[in-house]
């Protein structure tokens, strides 16, 4: 892909997260964070290539530990962060109806 | 002086994702069911939902990564065993080891934290998206042949090396800079949050000249990246960024935090989408781009809902200073005394009490018990509501999640405005840990520092009860509440919990 073309996907995406966050309650904005937080976790893509490149080149045994690392803080945040998430969204109730 | 990189043999993985159009396109469905999570947000009951398309879209990009970049050895074994399939089964091991040891860390610290200590898990978890993405970028700069973003040159003279393409060392360089500023940030809110450092701003002298300097140096180590993709320049930004987000954060003050935590919400998006531009990855660019706007609308909500602009809380210092010599003096004038026993008798013989809750209620984790004296007055045919402003807490709907943590119904819980015109027609208006959300001054007293905020109409109710711990202390803003002194109001002195179960036991 060239760089316009995902230019491109990266502006229409920004019009779409600006108009699919102003729709989030004010109430869930909580949940909010803490999911962006999981998803931004996607980082994690980067860092399994940059773990499973084949070593021989300078640097790249460095590399391949950093993306090691970047693999389990990454790890963290998608599972911790789509469970704390989920923990929170649990709790959401309506009020009872009574007859 | 450019560093000599011998050449490295291609995987044939990289070469396949380029040219499978499957690959990419599992990245745009993993980009889709990202934005159905947040969609699923509108309302709570397709927030559940929402969530697992969240879960589904990530296990779509991992599981694509993974099949798409085995892990391979250059030699065969035995050598010269054309049936080998050369998958390096010990660097897979590790890969799938880190994922199982992350999922583990993760897992428990989600349902072991306590939903009051949200902000800081939020701000932790910010800092190690921060710390992932300085990582990748470091491994990209490192092996830029792994991530196919660079093209062997052979000079005329000295070894061949990785030439990183001009427009990859820039996402590059941007990537590194906005994770480590995530990072350090991140680490200074927890630090803040978490009460491991005071919530008064600290204010070094000359810090905008500072921070705009090293800003400046940044920025033209970027530009020089571009014509020399020397290690010390790449190094140094990094460095750099890291000094330059623990700047920026160290001079904000406790009660501007949900402003922080936003932004820095929305910095792990940017560099999740500079990442997502090296690496030619739709779903990180997608979802950079949706977090990014996230973090950035969350913070405007909150600086409108403090009648302040982002630049004047990024310059911080906001209540460092004394309010002047009017709030010492203030505290002589005559002020009304309650008891739980008043306080009891009052909200019962009530037709409407509205509660409104703020930072203290989080900090005496008094959210059960007043749960538990909601449902009192309910039975004595009381109807209760609550008032929750933008900025109450230290996060974005902070106050909302530990009512319904406290099983308090979402559909008694009111934002400011939807509910500011009922204070009228409200008989007892219940404060409990807030303070500057409440203050009259806001909309009257052209002088004070909160002047113009908007506030919560409580001194319109009949009676308003205000839970303090004593007459001493101010809110955030440094400025005396004039609500204390009305003739409508009763101050409760004693700590949230302590009042709101004394209240209890006189209801029951």
């Amino acid at each position: 892909m060239d760089f316009v073309s995902i230019l491109s996907i990266f502006v229409l995406a920004c019009f779409v997260g600006y108009y699919v966050v102003w729709s989030v309650t004010p109430a869930l904005h909580t949940p909010l964070m803490a999911v962006t937080n999981a998803i931004s976790s996607v980082i994690i893509v980067g860092a399994l290539i940059a773990a499973a490149a084949s070593s021989g080149a300078t640097g790249s045994g460095v590399a391949k530990w950093l993306g090691l690392g970047a693999v389990v803080l990454a790890s963290i945040n998608i599972f911790g962060g789509f469970a704390v998430t989920q923990r929170m969204l649990a709790m959401y109730r309506k009020k009872e109806k009574r007859s | 002086m450019i560093a000599p990189v011998p050449p490295a043999p291609l995987a044939p993985a990289v070469e396949a994702v380029a040219a499978n159009p499957w690959v990419s396109l599992a990245y745009l469905v993993a980009g889709v069911c990202f934005i159905l999570a947040l969609r699923g947000l509108s309302s709570p009951t397709t927030s559940q939902r929402g969530n697992r398309f969240g879960m589904i879209g990530m296990a779509i990009a991992v599981v694509t990564t993974l099949v798409t970049h085995v892990p391979m050895r250059s030699e065969a074994w035995p050598p010269g065993n054309p049936h080998d399939p050369l998958i390096d089964w010990t660097a897979a091991f590790e890969i799938l080891a880190a994922i199982g040891l992350g999922a583990a860390i993760g897992i428990v610290t989600a349902r072991r934290i306590a939903m009051t200590a949200m902000p800081q898990l939020v701000a932790a978890f910010h800092s190690l998206v921060g710390l992932a993405a300085v990582a990748v970028a470091c491994a990209a700069f490192l092996n830029p042949v792994a991530f196919d973003i660079a093209d062997m040159v052979v000079p005329m003279i000295g070894q061949p090396f990785a030439s990183i393409h001009v427009v990859s060392r820039v996402e590059m360089a941007l990537g590194v800079a906005i994770g480590a500023i995530t990072f350090s940030g991140s680490v200074i809110a927890f630090l803040k949050l978490n009460g491991n450092m005071g919530g008064k701003p600290i204010l070094l002298p000359g810090r905008h000249a500072l921070n705009a300097g090293l800003l400046g140096a940044i920025v033209i180590l970027v530009a020089m990246f571009t014509r020399d993709q020397a290690p010390w320049i790449f190094w140094t930004i990094t460095l750099l960024s890291f000094v330059i987000g623990f700047l920026l954060i160290v001079p904000i003050g406790g009660a501007d935090m949900p402003v922080v935590v936003s932004m820095l919400n929305s910095y792990s998006g940017w560099a999740a989408a500079a990442m997502g531009f090296t690496l030619h990855n739709t779903a990180m660019i997608v979802t950079g781009a949706l977090v990014g706007s996230s973090g950035a609308i969350l913070s405007y909500i909150m600086c409108r809902a403090m009648n302040r602009s982002f630049v004047s809380v990024i310059a911080g210092g906001f209540g460092a200073s004394d309010a002047g010599g009017g709030a010492a003096a203030a505290t002589d004038r005559p002020w009304k005394r309650g008891s739980a026993e008043d306080a009891a008798f009052l909200m019962s013989q009530a037709e409407q009490v509205v509660i409104v809750p703020g930072y203290g209620m989080a900090v005496a984790q008094a959210q059960h018990v007043l749960r538990e004296m909601g449902d009192l007055l309910k039975k004595e045919g009381v109807r209760v509501k609550y008032a929750i402003h933008p900025v109450a807490g230290r996060m974005p709907g902070h106050m909302n999640v530990l009512l319904a943590e406290a099983n308090v119904p979402y559909d008694e819980v009111f934002e400011l405005e939807d509910i500011n015109a009922e204070f009228a027609q409200t008989d007892v208006a219940f404060v409990i840990g807030a303070n500057d959300v409440t203050n009259p001054a806001a909309k009257t007293d052209k002088s004070s520092p909160i002047y113009g905020m908007p506030v919560l109409d409580v001194e319109k109710a009949k009676t308003v009860l205000f839970i303090k711990r004593s007459m001493g202390g101010v809110g955030y803003a440094g400025v005396d509440n004039e609500l204390f002194y009305r003739d409508n109001t009763m101050m409760l002195l004693a700590d949230a919990k302590k009042m709101v179960e004394e209240i209890v036991k006189a209801l029951g």
